[in-house]
């Protein structure tokens, strides 16, 4: 850290909407204009500074002490704007609030405390498989049949959910990840629904709720040792639902669309099933399904010459930072043979997910049951993608595949 | 919350790249060392590189390697909002295994020395009211949790107790800016701390932090018995010895592609595998996230992530190669 230097550059200024649609649609070729015009380009149209290089957006991921995530981490400023929920306890908070409850759910969501999910797992998605096969044949929509249905069965029962109104979750995220954006047709479309879709979930969070072995009752066990008050708990789980469920789904669905646009990419996962989690890696970074967050700077702060003052939002391109040729050697391929370490489509730093491992072990158990049964797998028609102001997601796959005999 | 008295920041670029490994975070220089109380010198620890150092939450430790090779765990008392640099303040135990001999009298400024962690056993779990009880040397794992519990709004009070005021590190620095949060009672003027009088009336709402010698510990859980379950915390300055690290290159043999490495002083165990052509997916490369974690068949690794907890380190079949290395001369992994 040091001192303001003594010439500051104004930054660049761009007047692209990143959440038009087309953007959200196509993000690559803004992402390539923000990188190309700087290290910080200034967006007239939001009034905020944007990092699209994978070391700004990386240096400003892990430095919590000048970018904080309490101001909220969409456009809205929670200093002088009301938020749309209770802001959550680990996503929109910093030091010290932050400390207790990524404490509890790290502890809840780390790899040994997910060893026991793993057989559970890996059958679960082999059962799926044949389901899909016996029931819609070789042709069938992958999104559907699979990125969406495998979460959406395995993450529920691990969370400790009841079985009714499960169809509410993809919405809510959906109406979640839309809210940190502006409030465009995206969010306005999702807003007839705010209130019955929170009362769910809300109502899901409760302890008599859950059941007694999964996370959200880990998450009470905390609180009842002290670890977290009676109060964060709800919320805490609230996280889980909010954040564990459609970027998994549009996650694995990033990987599945890879695959069935790379055939020699499949061979190779086929001959190495064990790349499956590599792969994942590989298809968070090319896709990256959480595609940007914003920080608020605690302070004036200088990037690169240019003077960002203290209050301002900050957002970062997660997916331009992991296209970003200056770190990634033929960075819009994707190729199983790259080392993926390092990108920053789970984020950086304390806030990094918390549920990186729960989502690696998903994506393990589908892929390697794939690996195992598909020889191949191809496109039979052009994918749709469905627009989030965050979440880089699919509508359908349309795919045709082929057993193995 | 900025950084006080620094006008505006500059965002430094030191990051990994495809062709520069992350730099390793497990040798740190000595930056300053000043005595802060009789007996008791508190040091700054920095990366040579004057890189981001691993976060830390308050009551967390840091493991020191002394050049036998064991390790020690001092409790990190600086400002986390440096992340720059990290504080420990070390008492000379002249009974105690040569650890505090070593950094009194032999680790000077400009030294360098290995590092693992940050570990937290004693995290500082929400609560209205905090009272906080320091014996002694005792009172680093503690000093960063007052200035927390004043963030959050909590209301709390410290009792300091040590031998005599001039034992007592931090003691002014304390008292001037808390005031009368703080009550600081040596020994040898006030006699041992009124236990009874701070503790006797069960408080609920309010978590009791100890941290200092084993007859203070035992006198707080003596005096707590009456309160709600988990209302006591402590933090015990174990003296359990681990075997000594290995200073000496070592093998490491990645089973399923039946390759032998030898990883050096200069690589980690990541870097080595990686050279061999084995993939192994990392992310922070600071052993922190987790997501390097890999299964170990024979051998004994030399923890120094901040990941694993403590009886998963002790079954040692698995660990984070980011960071850890090997106390046995060779390593087998599941790779
Ligand atoms: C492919 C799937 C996933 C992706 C791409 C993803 C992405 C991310 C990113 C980029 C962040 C960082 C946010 C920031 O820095 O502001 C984050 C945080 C978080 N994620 Fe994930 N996530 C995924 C799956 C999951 C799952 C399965 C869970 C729950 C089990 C989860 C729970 C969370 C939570 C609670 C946080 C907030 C952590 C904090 O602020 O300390 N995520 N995720
Ligand atoms: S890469 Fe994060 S713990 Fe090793």
């Amino acid at each position: 850290m040091s001192r303001v230097q003594a010439t500051t550059v104004m930054p660049p200024v761009h007047d692209a909407d990143p959440f038009a649609a087309e953007h959200l649609e196509h993000p690559e070729p803004l992402h390539q204009q923000l990188r190309e015009a700087g290290p910080v380009v200034r967006l007239s149209r939001y009034g905020v500074h944007a990092l699209a290089r994978y070391q700004e957006v990386h240096a400003s991921l892990v430095d919590w002490q000048t970018f904080q995530s309490g101001a909220g981490v969409g456009l809205a400023n929670f200093r002088h704007e009301k938020p749309w929920r209770a802001p959550s306890l680990l996503l929109e908070a910093d030091p010290p609030h932050h400390d207790a409850p990524r404490r509890v759910l790290r502890e809840a969501l780390a790899p040994p405390a997910l060893r026991r999910l793993r057989d559970v797992w890996q059958e679960a998605a082999e059962d799926l498989l044949d389901n899909v096969l016996a029931e819609r044949g070789e042709d069938f929509d992958a999104f559907d049949a699979l990125a969406k249905a495998f979460p959406l069965r395995v993450f529920p029962d691990a969370v400790g959910l009841g079985p009714d109104g499960r169809a509410n979750l993809l919405p809510y995220g959906n109406m979640a990840f839309n809210a940190f954006g502006p409030v465009n047709d995206l969010v306005k479309s999702d807003a007839p629904r705010v209130a019955d879709l929170s009362a769910w979930v809300n109502a899901q969070c409760a302890r008599e709720a859950l059941s007694e072995d999964g996370f959200g009752a880990r998450i009470w066990a905390a609180a009842d040792r002290g670890e977290l008050t009676q109060q964060q708990a709800p919320l805490v789980v609230r996280s889980l639902l909010t954040a564990g469920v459609d970027t998994t789904v549009h996650g694995l669905a990033a990987a599945l669309y890879a695959f069935a646009t790379h055939p020699g990419e499949w061979q190779r996962l086929r001959e190495r099933p064990e790349l499956a989690r590599v792969a994942f890696d590989e298809a968070v970074r090319w896709q990256s399904p959480v595609q940007t967050f914003f920080r608020t700077a605690t302070t004036d702060v200088e990037i690169a010459g240019a003077r960002i003052p203290e209050g301002t939002k900050i957002l970062m391109f997660l997916g331009s930072a992991n296209r970003d040729p200056a770190r990634w050697s033929d960075p819009d391929s994707f190729d199983l043979t790259r080392d993926p370490s390092g990108h920053v489509g789970f984020g950086m730093g304390i806030h990094q997910c918390v549920g990186q491992h729960v989502a690696r072990l998903e994506a393990e158990a589908l892929l390697t049951a794939l690996a195992r049964r598909i020889e191949r797998i191809e496109l039979t028609g052009e994918p749709r993608r469905h627009l989030n102001n965050t979440l880089r997601s699919w509508a359908s796959i349309p795919v045709r595949v082929r057993t193995a005999r | 919350m900025p950084l006080m008295g620094v006008d505006t920041v500059v965002v430094q670029s030191l990051l990994p790249t495809a062709s520069q490994p992350s730099p390793s975070t497990v040798t740190l220089e000595v930056r300053s060392k000043h005595v802060v109380a009789d007996g008791v010198v508190s040091l700054t620890l920095a990366h040579p590189d004057g890189v981001r150092l691993p976060d830390w939450t308050p009551g967390a430790h840091i493991d020191v390697v002394l050049p036998d090779g064991t390790a020690r765990q001092y409790s990190l008392c600086g400002d986390r909002w440096d992340p720059y640099s990290y504080r420990i303040a070390v008492l000379r135990v002249p009974e105690g295994r040569g650890g505090s001999a070593y950094v009194h009298d032999q680790l000077a400024l400009g030294a360098r020395v290995g590092v693992g962690g940050p570990r937290n056993h004693f995290p500082l779990v929400p609560a209205e009211r905090y009272l906080f009880i320091a014996g002694g040397i005792g009172i680093t794992p503690l000093l960063s949790m007052l200035r927390q519990a004043q963030m959050t709004g909590a209301d709390w009070q410290l009792l300091y107790g040590g031998r005599s005021r001039a034992s007592m590190a931090f003691r002014e620095e304390l008292t001037e800016c808390h005031g009368r949060r703080v009550q600081v009672a040596p020994q040898d003027e006030c006699g041992l701390l009124d236990l009874a009088a701070w503790l006797s009336e069960p408080a609920p709402g309010t978590k009791v932090y100890c941290c200092g010698p084993a007859p203070l510990l035992a006198a707080v859980e003596r005096a707590c018995v009456g309160w709600p379950p988990y209302s006591l915390r402590t933090e015990r300055f174990t003296a359990a010895a681990a075997d000594p690290v290995r200073r000496a290159p070592f093998q490491v043999e990645l089973r399923r592609s039946g390759q032998t490495v030898t990883v050096t002083r200069e690589t980690s165990v990541l870097q080595a595998v990686r050279q061999a052509g084995v993939e192994v997916l990392s992310s922070c490369e600071q052993g922190s996230c987790g997501t390097c974690l890999t299964p170990v068949l024979e051998g004994t690794p030399d923890h120094r992530d901040s990941v694993l907890a403590d009886h998963e380190r002790a079954a040692n079949d698995c660990m984070l190669p980011c960071v850890s290395r090997s106390r046995s001369a060779r390593l087998v992994l599941d790779l």
